[in-house]
C-alpha cells in the first residue's frame, strides 16, 4: 500500500513551482533562502520546521499575499504576481467576519467576485453541508466552536473552487480532540474534492499523518532540509496511528528537526 | 433574588443615588454655606422653572447648536479619520494636529471665536466641533488602523479590490470603534456648549445660571448645573448601551 | 510616512503646517491670522514681560496645587474601589457621570461658593483632574493578574505588604496612565477656571489681548499652553515607558 502511494507521486505532475525563492524583511531578518520545491497535483504537501523558520512567509508568498525579495512562484505554469482565482488561503485565526453569518462568510469568496446573491449562497450552501455545519447557515461565527468556525473558513476557501488550497496552521486554534476529528474530516474530503492541498504546521504526527510529502525547513534563514515522501498508510485513522511505518516517520522527523533545537 | 444584588443593577444605582442625594441634603442643611441650598430646594427650584416655561424654552435653545456641531462633528470627523486612517500621506499630514487639539486646552480659543464670528448661533457651532472634533478623527483612525489585518489579508487572497476591502471588511470592522469615538465626541460636543454658554453669550442654560446666580435663586441655578451634567451622562449612557447593542454580541469570542 | 526612503517622523508634519500659516499670515487673508514669525517674536517679548511671569507662576501654582489634591484623593479612592465591590458600585456611577459631564458647568457653582480667586481655580484643577486618575486605578487593580496576589498570599505577605510590595506596583502603569491624562484634564481646568473667573492669570490675559486685538499675543500665549499640555503629557508618557518595561511581561 505504501508503494503504491509514493508510485503515483512520483509519477504526478507538479502544480506549484518554486524557484530561488528568497526573503528578507527590513534588509536584515533573512526567512527564506534560495528556496527551490515543486508541489505534485492533487497530493497535500506539508511545509514544517521549527518555529519561526519562515514556512507561513512561504505559504503567503505563494498565495500572493506578500512579495518575495528575489525569486519566483509559478501556479500552473504562470508566474504569480498577486493572489489568483486558482489559489484559495485558509487562516491560522479563521479571518471571519464577526458581522456576517455562517453563509456569507461562506460565500464571501464568491460575493468578492461579484457572484449574484442566490447562485453563491446556493454554492456556499453545499460546502457547508460538505465541511458538516449544515444547519449552522444562519449562525453567527461568535456561536460557533473554535473548530467549527475553521470549518466555515475550508468552506469558504472550496467555495471559490480554486486548484490549490493553501492552509495556515488551520487547526492550531482548535483543541487537541477537535484537531483529530478535523484531520480525518479532512483526509475524507481530499479523496472527494481532488484537489491540491499545501499546508503549514508545527505538529510532526499532522504532518505525517495527512501529508503525501512533507517539506522540513530549517531554522532561520528557512532553507529546504530534507523533503520525505510519506507514505499514507490504509485503513481506519486509528489504524494508522499504530502503523508502523507512519511511525517510523515521525521519529525519522523528529530526529531531524531535533538537530535544529540543539543547534 | 440575586439579579438585585448584580453589579449593575438597579438597586445599587438606587442606593448610590439616595446616598449622594442624602449627603446633599445634610450639607445643604447644616448649611455649609449660604449659596448652597438643600437637595430639597433644588429641585422645588427646578419645577418652578418647569412650570413657568423657561426650563424647556432655554434647553431648547442650548440643544440646536449642539445638535447640528455634532451632526457637522460626525460627518467631517468620521471622513477625516477614515482617510487618514486609509492614507499614510494624509495621516502623516494630518493626524498631529488632532493629537495636538485634543490634548491642549482648546477652550483657550473660545474668546477669539468670539471675536470674529460674534456671539451667534456660528460661534456656538464652532465650539462645539473644536471640541467635539479631534477625539472623533483620532478613533476613527484607530479604528481604521486596527482593522482585522488578518481579514484584510483574507479578502486579498479572494482578489478583493481595494473598495471591497474598505467597504465589505475594513469599514464593518472598524465600526464599533468608531461609534465609540461619536459617543466621546457627543461628550465633548457638551462641554463645547456649556463652555459656550458661559463664554460667548448665555442665551440657554448659561441664561439660567447667570440670571438666577445675579437674583441670588441659588436653588434654580443648582437645578439648572445639575439638569445639564445629569441629561450629559443620560445621553453619554445612552450611546453607550446603543454601542453595546449594536456592536459588542458580535465583539464577543472572535 | 517615508521621503525617499527615509521615515519621516509624524510630528514632523506640523512644520508643514507652520509654513502653509506663515504664507497665510504674510498674505494677510484673515485678520486673526497674524504670520507666524509674528507670534514667534510675541512669544519672546512675552517671556520676558511682567504681566506674562505673574500670571504664569499664577497658573501654576494652582495648577500644582489641584493636581496634588487630584493625586492624594483619586489613587486612594480609586484603590479602595479597585479592592471593595461595595464601593465600585457606590461610587462608580458617579465617577463615569462626572468623568463624561461638562464639568464647567460646575464652575459658576464653585465660585460663589470659593470666591473669584486661587481656590475656585483649584477646585476647578481638581474636579477635572481627579475622576480619571480614581478611574484608572480602580481599573488597574481589577485588572491584576490574580495569580499575583494568591502569590503574595502564598508567601504569607501581610495585608500592608500586599498593598506596598505588590499592589501598588502592579497597579503604576494604569496608575501613571490615569496621572498623564488627568494632568491633560487639569491643564484644560485651569484654563477653562480662568476664563470663567475672567480676573485672574492665564484667563484674564487671554481676555484682554482678544478683546483688544492682540493677535500675535494672543497666538503666543496659545502656543504656550498647548505646548505646556503637550509637553507635560510628553514628560508622564516617558516614565510610562519605563515602567511599562518592566511592567510588559506581566499576564
Amino acid at each position: 500500500m505504501a508503494a503504491e502511494t509514493s508510485d503515483t507521486s512520483a509519477k504526478a505532475e507538479s502544480i506549484v513551482e518554486v524557484r530561488h525563492l528568497s526573503k528578507t524583511y527590513d534588509g536584515r531578518v533573512r526567512a527564506l533562502e534560495d528556496i527551490n520545491l515543486s508541489f505534485p497535483k492533487g497530493q497535500l504537501t506539508t511545509l514544517l520546521g521549527p518555529s519561526g523558520c519562515g514556512k507561513t512567509t512561504m505559504l503567503k508568498i505563494i498565495a500572493g499575499l506578500l512579495e518575495p525579495s528575489s525569486g519566483e512562484v509559478f501556479v500552473n505554469g504562470k508566474k504569480i504576481t498577486g493572489p489568483g482565482p486558482e489559489r484559495a488561503f485558509v487562516f491560522q485565526d479563521f479571518a471571519l467576519m464577526p458581522w456576517a453569518t455562517v453563509l456569507r462568510n461562506a460565500a464571501f469568496g464568491l460575493e468578492l467576485r461579484g457572484m449574484a446573491k442566490n447562485e453563491r449562497n446556493e454554492i456556499a450552501r453545499k460546502y457547508i453541508a460538505e465541511v458538516g455545519l449544515t444547519g449552522f447557515e444562519n449562525s453567527y461565527p461568535r456561536e460557533l466552536s473554535g473548530g467549527m468556525r475553521q470549518r466555515v473558513g475550508l468552506a469558504r476557501a472550496l467555495a471559490v473552487n480554486a486548484d490549490v488550497l493553501l492552509m495556515d496552521e488551520p487547526f492550531s486554534a482548535v483543541d487537541e480532540q477537535t484537531r483529530r476529528k478535523f484531520q480525518e474530516d479532512m483526509l475524507a474530503l481530499m479523496e472527494i474534492e481532488k484537489k491540491t492541498f499545501i499546508f503549514v504546521t508545527h505538529s510532526i504526527e499532522e504532518a505525517v499523518y495527512l501529508s503525501d510529502q512533507v517539506v522540513l525547513l530549517s531554522r532561520l534563514p528557512g532553507k529546504v532540509s530534507e523533503i520525505i515522501k510519506a507514505p499514507k498508510a490504509a485503513g481506519s485513522p486509528d489504524e494508522i496511528r499504530r502503523d508502523k511505518v507512519y511511525l517510523d516517520t515521525v521519529e525519522h522527523i523528529w530526529q531531524t528537526l531535533r538537530k535544529y533545537l540543539e543547534e | 433574588m440575586h439579579e438585585w444584588f448584580n453589579k449593575d443593577s438597579i438597586f445599587w444605582r438606587l442606593l448610590s443615588i439616595l446616598i449622594f442625594f442624602s449627603a446633599w441634603e445634610i450639607a445643604g442643611r447644616v448649611p455649609i454655606s449660604p449659596a448652597f441650598p438643600t437637595f430639597i430646594d433644588t429641585m422645588e427650584g427646578l419645577f418652578r422653572m418647569i412650570s413657568d416655561g423657561s426650563f424647556f424654552e432655554k434647553y431648547m435653545i442650548t440643544l440646536k447648536p449642539l445638535l447640528v456641531g455634532v451632526f457637522i462633528t460626525c460627518f467631517f470627523g468620521i471622513t477625516f479619520g477614515v482617510s487618514m486612517g486609509l492614507s499614510d500621506r494624509i495621516d502623516w499630514l494630518g493626524q498631529p494636529v488632532f493629537i495636538v487639539l485634543q490634548a491642549a486646552p482648546v477652550s483657550a480659543l473660545i474668546p477669539m471665536i468670539t471675536y470674529v464670528y460674534g456671539i451667534g448661533f456660528t460661534s456656538k457651532i464652532i465650539a462645539v466641533c473644536i471640541l467635539a472634533m479631534p477625539v472623533v478623527v483620532l478613533n476613527s483612525i484607530n479604528a481604521v488602523r486596527n482593522a482585522n489585518t488578518s481579514l484584510i489579508e483574507m479578502s486579498r487572497s479572494f482578489q478583493g479590490t481595494r473598495m471591497q476591502e474598505v467597504f465589505k471588511v475594513i469599514l464593518p470592522d472598524a465600526s464599533p470603534m468608531i461609534f465609540a469615538g461619536l459617543r466621546l465626541g457627543v461628550a465633548g460636543g457638551f462641554v463645547g456648549i456649556v463652555l459656550a454658554e458661559l463664554l460667548i453669550t448665555p442665551t440657554g442654560i448659561g441664561d439660567l445660571i447667570s440670571y438666577h446666580r445675579s437674583v441670588a435663586n441659588y436653588a434654580e441655578m443648582y437645578a439648572t448645573v445639575l439638569s445639564i451634567i445629569l441629561l450629559a451622562a443620560a445621553t453619554v449612557r445612552f450611546f453607550e448601551r446603543l454601542e453595546v447593542r449594536l456592536f459588542r454580541p458580535e465583539k464577543q469570542g472572535t | 510616512m517615508k521621503i525617499f526612503g527615509v521615515k519621516i517622523p509624524m510630528m514632523y508634519s506640523l512644520l508643514i503646517w507652520v509654513v502653509l500659516w506663515e504664507i497665510v499670515g504674510q498674505m494677510e487673508m484673515f485678520l486673526v491670522i497674524p504670520p507666524f514669525s509674528g507670534i514667534v517674536v510675541a512669544i519672546i517679548e512675552m517671556a520676558q514681560a511682567e504681566n506674562f511671569h505673574d500670571a504664569a507662576s499664577l497658573s501654576l501654582y494652582s495648577f500644582a496645587m489641584g493636581m496634588l489634591i487630584s493625586i492624594i484623593v483619586g489613587i486612594p479612592l480609586g484603590l479602595v474601589m479597585g479592592k471593595i465591590p461595595a464601593a465600585d458600585r457606590l461610587l462608580g456611577m458617579w465617577v463615569n457621570v462626572f468623568l463624561s459631564a461638562p464639568l464647567s458647568s460646575l464652575v459658576p457653582i464653585i465660585m460663589i461658593l470659593f470666591g473669584f480667586g486661587q481656590t475656585t481655580i483649584i477646585v476647578t484643577v481638581f474636579m477635572f483632574a481627579v475622576w480619571i486618575i480614581t478611574l484608572d486605578t480602580c481599573a488597574g487593580v481589577k485588572h491584576i493578574n490574580p495569580s499575583l496576589l494568591e502569590m503574595g498570599e502564598s508567601f504569607g505577605a501581610s495585608s500592608w505588604q500586599m498593598y506596598s510590595k505588590i499592589l501598588i506596583w502592579a497597579v503604576l502603569p494604569e496608575i501613571l496612565a490615569g496621572l498623564r491624562l488627568g494632568l491633560i484634564r487639569g491643564v484644560k481646568g485651569v484654563i477653562i477656571g480662568q476664563l470663567l473667573v475672567a480676573l485672574i492669570g492665564m484667563g484674564e490675559l487671554l481676555t484682554v489681548y482678544s478683546r483688544g486685538f492682540h493677535m500675535e499675543e494672543f497666538w503666543a500665549l496659545i502656543l504656550f499652553l498647548f505646548a505646556f499640555a503637550l509637553g507635560t503629557s510628553w514628560l508622564i508618557s516617558l516614565l510610562e515607558r519605563r515602567i511599562e518595561y518592566y511592567a510588559g511581561s506581566r499576564g
